[in-house]
C-alpha cells in the first residue's frame, strides 16, 4: 500500500513516476503488474468530449445606481435572473433568442474565457434599495468578480454507442445518425477516461483536484444521474453509463483550448469540456485497473430512434477502427470525442505534477452510492 | 481530358429535361452523379462530376445557360479551420465516401479525391469549421 500522502511526498521531492493511463498500458507490458506497481505512482487520464449539463456562476459587481437583475441577457441568451442581485448561471445549452441555436450558452462562456466583451442586457422592477430598471453595458472575465464554472453532470463512466434503425436521417446529441443502421458514433476517450480508470471510484471522491478546462477543478459531488450499481464486464468497467461527477473550478484558469462551444446539427448547443483526473496508484488494483485496454472496453450499441432494443456491444479498439460488423454488414464507426486533446490533457497534468504545481487529494469524502436512478411519471394533477 | 465538380440548380421548367442524356449524347460528357435531391415538377439541384475533352466541357456548360440552369463550379472540395478543429470526429460520422476520416494519429484527415462535396459533414461538424470553396 502506497497512502497519497506518501505520494505526494515523493512529488515534492521530484521522485514521483507520473504516467499517462495510455503510457502504463506498455509500462505493464514490460514490467508485469506487480512491478509496474512498485514503479508508478500516478497515472493521469483525460477526456474531451461534449457535455451538456455544464454553465457558469458569475457575479457582475454592482452598478451605481444598483439594480437587483431580474431578467438577464448576455449577448442575448438568457441567463438565470432567480439569484441575488447581480449573481446568474448561465447554462451551456441555452439558445440565443435572435440567432437560435447557431449561439449559446456555450458560446457566451467561450468568449468570456476567451476574454471577450459580452454584452450585459439586465431588467428589473425595481426595488427601494435596488432603484435601478435597466442595464446595458458589457463585462469580461476581468471586470467581472466570481466566474465558476459549476457542472452538475460531466465526466460519464463509458456511454452507449449510438446508432438509428429507422429509415429516416435522425438528429441527436449523439450526432447525425444515418437511416437503416448506416453509422454508429460513440463518446469515450477510452482508454485515457478518468472514471474508466478507477472503475469502482475508489481514488475520486468529493474534493479530488482535477485538471478542468486548462484551471485546477474540484470534484464537488457525484454528478446528476450518478449510478454505481450497473453491468460490468469482469474487469469492473461498466457496460453502459453509470458514474458522473459534479465538477468546479475558475473559469479565469481556463482556455479555450480545453473548453470549446459546439451545436449539434438540429439538436442544439453544448459545451465540449476537458477534464484530467490524476489516479494515485495506491495499490497493485489500481495499477491494474489503470492499465485497461480499448480492446478491453466495451459499451453497449442503442437505437437512439427508441423502435429497437440491440442487444450488441463492441469494445472501443473495434470501434476506433472505424468499421465493425453489425447486422452481418459492415458499418462505419465515428468518435464524438476528441482524443487528440483527451491525450493532450492527460500529458499536460503529468507535467503539472512532474514540476510539482500540482498535489494529489485524499478525497474528503467518497461520492455517495446510489442504488438507482428514478424515471419521472407523468402524474395527474390534483 | 478534364474534369468539373458542379452544382447545378434548376427550376419547375428544367426538371422534366432529360440533362443527363444530353450531357451523354451531345456532348460527350461523362457524368458521375454525386448528389441529386429534385421534386419532380417543381424544382432541384444536383452535385455532378462531368468529365470530357475541354471544348465539350465548355459547350456543356453553354448548354446549361441555354437552359436556364444554374451552375457553381466546385473548384476545391470541401476545406476547414484546422486551426479551430478540435479533431473530435463528428464529421467523419456522415461523410458517404470515407473522404474525410480519422488517423492513426487521432486527427482529422481529409482525401480530396474521395470527396463529392455532398456537403453533409458541413452541418455535422458541432464546431461549424467546414465550408465549401467555390
Amino acid at each position: 500500500m502506497k497512502s497519497i500522502a506518501q505520494i505526494n511526498e515523493k512529488i515534492k521531492k521530484g521522485k514521483a513516476v507520473v504516467v499517462t493511463a495510455e503510457e502504463v498500458i506498455d509500462i505493464v507490458k514490460e514490467k508485469g503488474y506487480k512491478q509496474a506497481y512498485e514503479y508508478v505512482d500516478v497515472v493521469t487520464t483525460g477526456t474531451f468530449g461534449p457535455m451538456c449539463s455544464s454553465g457558469v456562476f458569475i457575479n457582475f459587481g454592482h452598478s451605481n445606481p444598483p439594480i437587483r437583475m431580474q431578467s438577464i441577457m448576455l449577448n442575448d441568451v438568457p441567463a438565470y435572473g432567480g439569484l441575488a442581485a447581480v449573481d446568474t448561471y448561465i447554462g451551456a445549452t441555452e439558445v440565443s433568442t435572435k440567432r437560435g441555436m447557431e449561439y449559446g450558452g456555450a458560446h457566451v462562456i467561450e468568449d468570456l474565457i476567451a476574454g471577450k466583451d459580452i454584452k450585459l442586457h439586465a431588467l428589473s422592477n425595481g426595488t427601494d434599495c435596488y432603484p435601478n430598471k435597466e442595464v446595458l453595458t458589457t463585462i469580461n472575465k476581468d471586470n467581472i468578480n466570481q466566474a465558476y464554472m459549476f457542472n452538475p453532470r460531466n465526466a460519464y463512466q463509458n456511454y452507449p454507442a449510438a446508432t438509428n434503425s429507422t429509415n429516416k436521417t435522425i438528429y441527436t446529441y449523439m450526432g447525425t445518425l444515418l437511416p437503416n443502421y448506416g453509422n454508429i458514433t460513440y463518446s469515450t476517450s477510452g482508454e485515457l477516461s478518468p472514471l474508466i480508470n478507477d472503475p469502482y471510484l475508489r481514488t475520486i471522491g468529493l474534493g479530488t483536484r482535477i485538471f478542468l478546462g486548462g484551471g485546477t477543478g474540484y470534484v464537488s459531488w457525484q454528478g446528476t444521474q450518478h449510478k454505481v450499481d450497473v453491468e460490468r464486464s469482469e474487469n469492473g468497467v461498466p457496460l453502459v453509463h453509470s458514474g458522473t461527477l459534479a465538477v468546479i473550478g475558475d473559469i479565469k484558469q481556463m482556455s479555450t483550448k480545453f473548453i470549446r462551444a459546439a451545436v449539434f446539427d438540429k439538436y442544439g448547443v453544448t459545451l465540449f469540456v476537458g477534464i484530467g483526473i490524476p489516479i494515485p496508484i495506491i495499490d497493485e488494483e489500481m495499477l491494474k485497473f489503470t492499465s485497461v485496454k480499448n480492446s478491453e472496453i466495451y459499451t453497449k450499441l442503442v437505437d437512439k430512434s427508441g423502435n429497437v432494443s440491440i442487444d450488441k456491444k463492441f469494445n472501443y479498439a473495434e470501434l476506433r477502427s472505424g468499421t465493425v460488423k453489425f447486422n452481418g454488414k459492415n458499418v462505419h464507426t465515428a468518435p464524438l470525442s476528441s482524443i487528440y486533446i483527451a491525450r493532450n490533457i492527460a500529458t499536460t497534468l503529468k507535467e503539472w505534477i512532474i514540476n510539482k504545481s500540482f498535489e494529489l487529494t485524499q478525497p474528503v469524502a467518497p461520492l455517495p452510492f446510489e442504488p438507482k436512478v428514478n424515471s419521472l411519471d407523468i402524474r395527474e394533477i390534483k | 481530358m478534364s474534369k468539373l465538380k458542379l452544382k447545378l440548380t434548376f427550376d419547375k421548367d428544367c426538371v422534366t429535361r432529360p440533362i443527363i442524356y444530353d450531357l451523354v449524347k451531345k456532348y460527350d460528357v461523362m457524368t458521375n452523379i454525386l448528389n441529386a435531391n429534385i421534386e419532380y415538377g417543381n424544382r432541384g439541384n444536383m452535385i455532378l462530376e462531368i468529365k470530357g475533352k475541354e471544348d465539350n466541357l465548355k459547350l456543356a456548360l453553354e448548354y446549361f445557360d441555354s437552359l436556364k440552369v444554374k451552375y457553381e463550379i466546385y473548384a476545391e472540395a470541401i476545406v476547414w479551420d484546422e486551426a479551430r478543429c478540435i479533431n473530435c470526429g463528428s464529421c467523419t460520422a456522415v461523410c458517404p465516401t470515407q473522404a474525410l476520416y480519422m488517423g492513426k494519429d487521432d486527427l482529422l484527415h481529409f482525401d480530396k479525391d474521395k470527396c463529392v462535396v455532398c456537403q453533409l459533414c458541413i452541418n455535422a461538424c458541432p464546431l461549424k469549421i467546414i465550408s465549401v470553396e467555390l
